[in-house]
């Protein structure tokens, strides 16, 4: 036994394993400084903007930092009845900071969002802090609570402790279409007002089917790629990639003219007699505008991996089945399309998980029916500012990503993924 | 049992892939039931297109294969009940062993016990049992050569095809498969058409070979008779080895002609000369020249050796002889009394039997 732990020694008594790293040392570190201008490059552009956005949609800190002795003495506060003069005293202590540095507004918008109402009564208290109204020997307690009725409610004092924790899960629950009520209950928004969980839904819908097309339309032309002799296949295979050669933009320009009302394909279709002039469907700014331009611009992500996948696959094998006695149809659907899977896999997954994200496309022909809750995530960036929420937004996206990244591991293994 | 001599039947077959060149000239070829044949010729003669075609993946640009008498030319091929054995296995990669061997089975609706039974019976003889959970990826090359001789035959076909099988295997591996191959064969009585480059292949497993070239049968007849008697010159050259000399034939009676050479004059056994004048080449085996010989024969001539060069069970010699300087004689390790010594002259003789006149090159 002994014998086998025996070190073993080089011929000049160094231990081997020492004199094996040391010669391997300089290789080692070669390797990674090659490497590290990408792990560099992956850490700035990746983790760390992802790590930002989520510190960002979860950050609550503002409101902590300006009301911090308040929240400290609300600590011993059971939350039933209204505070004891203590934590009216930190209070206005606290806002009296906030009035100096002017930031008493900020505070006012961040508790109206938490409770309507806050807004008035804010300014009212800003009125007498700013006259000197208050006399600090008195009872502040009776003081503040003699500004405004609503000063009285304990509701409102409660919305205040609410808002303590330094991070919050409110911009995750708006995307879902719910909030956190005074009893810190997950509560829906009013039916008119669930606009978010529509888009994911839609969102999804859109993703699966230009999937589902793309895997239709592209499994046929890798097959013909894959099988075709190579002066026919090369000039196939540029016509695949000719869509990458263009850009997105004119890409999605193109099909705004060949889809809209008097465009090409309208067109075409009258000068048919497919349909009546005065009645020209609308193919674009809805979901069949999204879906067509989207399953012709993802399609080379389908037929790329297919066609490498479908390009190992000897084609004695289809003979092997053929002449053991399948149709052509049973060699195809045993033998050649199982071994096709590993393809079917990652294009599936490339083109799902780009489609989720998709931007530009639906932007543009989608119109009102068919963006995507990328377009409301770059609302929220640009429009209304709100970039927790969009952060949030885009965490979801990413983690709905990886969930279904999780699955297909689950089931068909990461191992079968062949992208090239 | 009289067996069917036209079991499978090549009549008049052309096939052209461009519509320029036949790949594939006017092939009439009678396979008899149960026999293993064996198409032997180099790359690019059109044996495997042959092959091709009776399995039914390749369609003859004229002409008519028959299988047990019945014209095969529009039937698909998993209709026409013919196994097939690729070069490089074919075995499906996703499939086990057993799901290999059963596929030709389950697509013919075959009762699941049935299957076992069959299965078990294909893999014991290929000396396989035990295997049928493995993977494909899971065995060695020659185990894979021998699931997919199995599963070509465990559905019981009339013909077997196989297609440069052991080609992909090393030289040892390669000739224990022939002999089993070949035992299998012996053993179950099917058809077997073999395609191959391999001549040892070929001489060692088939009762018949037809050697190809440039799209014809050369020769069809056994194996000693292809060797001992190759009708031209392209067999000679391409089955095993073959001293030959060029010349003209200047005498011919039934059975022996004068050829005269460069330098000097054999006697030979006209195979494809006619009459005086024509030009011959005279092939003769290395083995059927004999240094020094103690019978008698028609041909004596004095070569110097060039090389020699041992072989541990023969040595062989490479002489100088009537201006050929490449002629090969094979020395057999037993009758060391001989001095084989680089310059030094030495008497060869030979039948003129054994000397055969056959087609210019």
């Amino acid at each position: 036994m002994s014998s086998e732990t025996k070190q073993i020694l080089t011929t000049d008594g160094i231990p081997l394993e020492i004199s094996l790293k040391k010669a391997e040392r300089k290789n080692k570190i070669k390797a990674f400084l090659l490497v590290a201008p990408l792990l560099l490059f992956l850490i700035i552009t990746y983790i760390f903007p992802i790590g930002e956005m989520f510190t960002r949609s979860i950050d609550d800190k503002m409101i902590t930092n300006m009301l911090p002795k308040t929240f400290k003495s609300m600590e011993t506060w059971d939350g039933k009845e209204l505070p004891s003069e203590e934590v009216f005293a930190s209070f206005l202590s606290d806002f009296k900071i906030l009035v100096e540095k002017k930031e008493h507004g900020k505070l006012a918008q961040r508790l109206n969002k938490e409770k309507n109402g806050f807004n008035t009564i804010t300014k009212k208290l800003f009125r007498q802090v700013k006259r000197n109204k208050i006399d600090e020997t008195q009872s502040i307690k009776e003081q503040i609570m003699k500004v405004h009725k609503r000063w009285r409610n304990v509701e409102y004092w409660q919305a205040i402790k609410r808002t303590a924790p330094p991070y919050t899960s409110a911009k995750y629950l708006k995307a879902m279409d719910m909030y956190l009520n005074e009893d810190n209950k997950i509560t829906q928004v009013s039916e008119d007002r669930r606009i978010h969980r529509i888009l994911w839904l839609r969102t999804v819908e859109v993703a699966f089917f230009v999937t589902v097309f793309c895997f239709l339309m592209g499994y046929p032309i890798a097959h013909l790629l894959a099988t075709l002799p190579m002066k026919y296949s090369n000039l196939l295979m540029i016509c695949v990639l000719l869509p990458f050669w263009t850009s997105l933009l004119v890409r999605t320009a193109s099909w705004m003219i060949l889809l809209q009302q008097q465009g090409v394909v309208n067109d075409f279709f009258v000068l048919i007699g497919l349909v009546s002039d005065d009645n020209r469907p609308e193919m674009m700014y809805n979901k069949v505008g999204t879906y067509v331009a989207m399953t012709q611009i993802l399609l080379p992500f389908m037929v790329l991996p297919l066609y490498s996948v479908m390009k190992t696959i000897s084609p004695s094998l289809m003979r092997a089945g053929k002449s053991l006695g399948g149709t052509p149809f049973v060699a195809f659907w045993k033998v050649y399309f199982p071994l096709t899977i590993p393809g079917i896999g990652a294009g599936c997954l490339l083109v799902f998980i780009l489609a989720i994200g998709y931007y530009i496309t639906p932007a543009l022909v989608g119109g009102a029916s068919g963006t995507l809750i990328s377009n409301q995530i770059a609302y929220h960036m640009k429009t209304t500012l709100d970039w927790s929420f969009a952060s949030a937004m885009g965490l979801m996206l990413l983690g709905g990503v990886l969930v279904i990244y999780w699955l297909y591991n689950k089931l068909v293994g990461v191992d079968n993924i062949k992208l090239g | 049992m009289s067996k069917n001599t036209e079991f499978v039947k090549f009549d008049k077959v052309d096939k052209s892939y461009d519509g320029k060149v036949l790949v594939v000239k006017d092939l009439n070829l009678n396979i008899s039931e149960g026999e293993f044949i064996t198409m032997l010729g180099p790359s690019g003669s059109g044996k495997t297109t042959c092959l091709m075609m009776l399995a039914g993946f390749e369609t003859p640009t004229n002409g008519e294969i028959y299988l047990d008498s019945n014209p095969i030319s529009n039937i698909p091929p998993h209709k026409r009940g013919i196994g097939m054995v690729f070069q490089n296995y074919a075995l499906f990669p996703h499939m086990t062993v057993y799901e290999n061997l059963a596929f030709p089975l389950r697509v013919r609706k075959v009762q699941k016990d049935e299957i076992d039974k069959k299965v078990d019976k294909a893999l014991s003889m290929v000396s396989l049992s035990g295997f049928e959970s493995r993977m494909p990826a899971q065995l060695s090359g020659g185990q894979q050569q021998r699931v997919a001789v199995a599963r070509a035959l465990v559905f019981d076909p009339a013909v077997v095809l196989m297609d440069e099988p052991l080609g992909a295997l090393d030289k040892n591996l390669r000739e224990s498969m022939q002999y089993e191959i070949k035992h299998i064969h012996e053993n179950i009585g099917v058809t077997v058409v073999y395609v191959t480059h391999d001549q040892g292949e070929a001489l060692t497993m088939s009762n018949r070979i037809a050697v190809f070239n440039d799209g014809k049968v050369q020769q069809l007849s056994s194996p000693d008779k292809l060797y001992e008697e190759p009708v031209n010159s392209f067999v000679a050259e391409f089955i095993g080895e073959n001293n030959t000399f060029g010349g003209e034939v200047t005498d011919i009676s039934k059975d022996v002609c004068k050829v005269k050479l460069q330098s000097g004059e054999i006697l030979a056994n006209p195979i494809s000369v006619n009459s005086k004048g024509d030009k011959t080449t005279v092939s003769i085996r290395p083995e059927r020249a004999l240094i020094n010989p103690k019978d008698k024969m028609d041909n004596n001539q004095t070569g110097k050796i060039e090389e020699v060069i041992y072989h541990g069970d023969h040595t062989r010699v490479r002489l100088d002889l009537l201006g050929n300087k490449e002629f090969i004689l094979k020395v057999p390790n037993s009758s060391n009394e001989l001095d084989l010594k680089l310059g030094n002259k030495i008497k060869v003789g030979w039948n003129s039997q054994d000397a055969r006149a056959l087609d210019p090159k």
